[in-house]
């Protein structure tokens, strides 16, 4: 790692920090209602919503009316993400003549905006309409990111409340997510990143002359470049805020109109990481202990900076293949050096290593580098973040309902360990929770190395792989790691838009969201009827340095011995035969 | 209960979609176009009769000795802008090292005396396949040959590169990089 990788790293993770606890504190006042300002100028606007909707915002729903009108609202975006693109070819908004996208692929899109995943099978500025890009996809990065959101507070509700028979109602904390917290900042993102460069028109494509003349596939001389434009900055912006990733072109944040500046790619990152990383402080905040929501933080951060330590530290090493050619990969005044494939020369290894262990840490999955040309084992490091289940810090929302789930799991073993009841936050952990917390821990395995295992043994599977060896193999558990974990990166080499990787990453995408919420959503409501037990002598503390490292223990035990064995046939054999060569 | 959340499920559907899927973007717009115009418009760079010669975030591909050249690009053909991919060639692939030493043949062809090591980012692809940019290590490398073929002193073609190199950002973030379509335009003006 060099000194500017650690100086960048630094700086923008001190700055992270700094926004942990005023927009922490922020998003829980929203939450609770108290008066922030713009929830008070805004609340004609917000009661007039309710109205039109039919909903009574002081009512409350119990956990099983909360999760019907979760799945039922993501079922309708599902259709309507699928309706516009098949149709978009008849639709307005169309200057480049986008043809309707494919059954599969519509299929594969849908459920992947949806589920908050927004894991690309196409190429978006080769295939989508700028009505669909702005009108379906950039709906549910604002509902599929405040979806996630909601499912969080009504299980901190689970904590605070006594002897509740409700969770809070879901229309309610929608759309305050929305109108409060993705939409004011989602505006000022946007205009700042068209300062930077990223394109925010309705004009079709520009043709440029080129300088020098092309010569296409077939030798036919080629003179002018055809560069497409479109409503970008709008989509970049909600795109990074909300965990999505889902980029409006091919490359995602590669590309130098997605991400065309060191400032646009400081301001994504810190939009990737700004909402799950404050969350940690709502949830202190909410549950009326800080101490709580520090220590979660805490949790996520011991994995966290190894990670990103190792990935750069990897990358900035370089290939030792490139070297025996004679490739100069040393960082230096005139160079940043490294393994530069795949990567851009104005973010260079700290920026690029930053935002791909940053990207994976939080579900977002935009990439602004081709982690499939990644050395093995920093290549390893983003697919490891996502197997452990999307918890550190997972995308929002769901990141850290995620890590409760882990959480109770910590708190029901220590509570076996010591011979106490476990408690967390004065509630009572019982089978019941505990069965739910364990299908949240275990079913993304499920939906991660079942399909992987179909796909390698199976020719439609492995007529996707780009990479030959066990690089190829890498491919593919990425790919469903990614789908099920709700990610969205790849190892971008493979061939995914087919009929067998549409429907496969499809349906593990829609299990990978949904099994976790309703779960969690069920911990919410049993946690919601109980007492709260006074805090005795008894009590395990949860925010201690003990408990903080208990729970890292129990995320890599659960996370890193399910993933081992395929990650030794993967990465791992790649690595020894690499350095073997 | 359950039948009773089917109207506000389908009328808050409509109210995201006008208020996220159609005010949002045009308000966006409307601020991007009045405020920031060119950057809205892909900052394109035009030539005095008003021709559009490129984006100046948007690389081209040259091969000619004259110019400098840029990252390799995975598009087909190479820097499409209607088209963007990376090689996503794996490091321990035998076309990755094919397409590196095809490089550095075509650069050793176009430069033979050149014996200076060769700047890593020079060699492999972008992850865009339309990266504008390569390192002030690989504009040095090229500085020579791009003189020599010009006719032009060194240090007339090291002024162009440095009039357009931009540096880190508050001397602090992202990486040093040079232009390639910039300084090649700027080396065609400065014959004339």
């Amino acid at each position: 790692m060099s000194a500017n990788d650690f100086i960048q790293a630094a700086f923008f993770l001190v700055i992270v920090l700094l926004t942990v606890k005023p927009f922490g504190t922020y998003m829980a006042r929203i939450y609770e209602g108290s008066p922030t300002g713009i929830n008070v100028w805004f609340a004609p606007v917000e009661r007039w919503f309710y109205r039109l909707c039919g909903v009574k915002p002081e009512e409350g729903m119990s956990w099983k009316t909360y999760a019907f009108a979760m799945i039922l609202f993501n079922i309708l975006g599902v259709l309507v993400v699928y309706a516009f693109q098949r149709l978009q070819a008849s639709l307005p908004l169309n200057p480049m003549a986008m043809p309707a996208v494919s059954p599969d692929s519509s299929f594969n899109t849908a459920i992947s905006f949806a589920s908050n995943t927004n894991w690309q099978g196409y190429g978006g500025e080769s295939t989508m309409s700028y009505l669909t890009q702005m009108s379906a996809l950039v709906v549910q990065n604002f509902v599929s990111a405040a979806t996630g959101m909601v499912i969080l507070i009504a299980i901190i509700r689970g904590f605070i409340q006594k002897q509740m028979n409700t969770i809070g109602n879901f229309w309610v904390d929608l759309t305050r997510t929305v109108l409060y917290i993705l939409l004011p900042l989602s505006i000022i993102f946007a205009v700042a990143f068209v300062s930077q460069g990223i394109p925010q028109t309705f004009s079709k494509s520009a043709a440029a002359t080129y300088l020098q003349t092309e010569k296409d596939s077939n030798g036919k001389p080629v003179t002018e470049q055809d560069i497409a434009l479109g409503p970008v900055a709008s989509q970049i912006s909600i795109k990074q805020l909300g965990s999505n990733g889902g980029g409006f072109y091919n490359v995602n944040s590669a590309h130098p109109f997605e991400n065309p500046t060191p400032l646009s790619n400081f301001l994504e990152l810190l939009a990737i990481m700004l909402i799950p990383v404050a969350l940690c402080y709502t949830f202190g905040y909410m549950v009326k202990d800080r101490r709580q929501g520090w220590a979660i933080l805490a949790a996520m951060f011991i994995i966290f900076l190894p990670c990103l330590w190792f990935g750069i530290q990897i990358e900035q090493q370089g290939n030792p293949l490139l070297t025996k050619l004679g490739v100069d990969q040393s960082a230096t005044a005139l160079q940043p050096g490294g393994n530069m494939e795949g990567k851009e020369a104005r973010f260079g290894i700290a920026n690029s290593g930053l935002w791909a262990i940053s990207t994976t840490a939080v579900a977002n999955g935009s990439v602004n580098c081709m982690h499939d040309s990644f050395m093995p084992l920093s290549g390893m490091i983003p697919m490891w973040l996502i197997q452990i289940g999307e918890v550190d810090f997972g995308g929002v929302g769901c990141g850290l309902y995620g890590m409760i789930g882990f959480i109770i799991v910590a708190v029901f073993i220590s509570g076996l360990m010591i011979g106490r009841t476990p408690e967390y936050l004065g509630k009572k952990i019982e089978a019941f929770e505990m069965k739910m917390a364990s299908l949240v821990a275990v079913i993304p395995h499920m939906f991660i190395l079942l399909p992987v295992a179909i796909a390698v043994l199976t020719a439609a599977g492995k007529a996707g792989i780009a990479n030959p060896g066990p690089h190829g193999f890498s491919e593919v558990l990425y790919a469903f790691s990614s789908a099920a974990g709700n990610n969205g990166s790849a190892f971008g080499g493979i061939s995914a838009n087919t009929v067998f990787y549409n429907t496969a990453l499809g349906i593990s995408m829609f299990f990978g969201r949904y099994w976790l919420a309703i779960p969690m959503l069920a911990i919410a409501g049993s946690l919601s009827a109980k007492k709260i037990v006074p805090t005795t002598q008894g009590t395990l503390p949860t925010h201690t340095p003990l408990f903080i490292v208990f729970l890292v223990m129990v995320v890599l035990v659960i996370g890193a011995l399910v993933f081992f064995p395929a990650l030794a046939l993967g990465p791992i054999v790649e690595h020894l035969m690499l350095v073997s060569n | 209960m359950l039948l009773a959340q089917i109207r506000p499920a389908i009328v808050s559907f409509i109210l995201f979609t006008v208020l996220t899927g159609l005010l949002y973007p045009l308000l966006v717009t409307g601020i991007a176009q009045t405020v920031f115009h060119k950057q809205a418009e892909g900052s394109l760079i035009t030539s005095s009769d008003g021709k559009i010669l490129g984006s100046s975030l948007i690389g081209q591909n040259f091969d000619d000795p004259k110019y400098f050249w840029g990252r390799i690009s995975a598009t087909s053909p190479a820097y499409n802008a209607s088209s963007s991919s990376g090689s996503n060639l794996g490091p321990s692939n035998s076309a990755l090292l094919d397409e590196v030493k095809g490089r550095i043949t075509a650069l050793k062809a176009a430069d033979p005396s050149n014996n200076d090591p060769l700047p890593v980012d020079l060699v492999t692809s972008s992850g865009s396949g339309l990266d504008p940019h390569i390192s002030l290590a690989a504009a040095h490398y090229q500085l020579a040959r791009v003189a020599r073929v010009r006719g032009l002193s060194q240090a007339d073609v090291q002024q162009i590169v440095d009039q357009n190199t931009q540096g880190r950002f508050l001397g602090l973030l992202g990486e040093p990089v040079v232009n390639v379509l910039q300084v090649n335009l700027a080396l065609d003006d400065y014959k004339k």
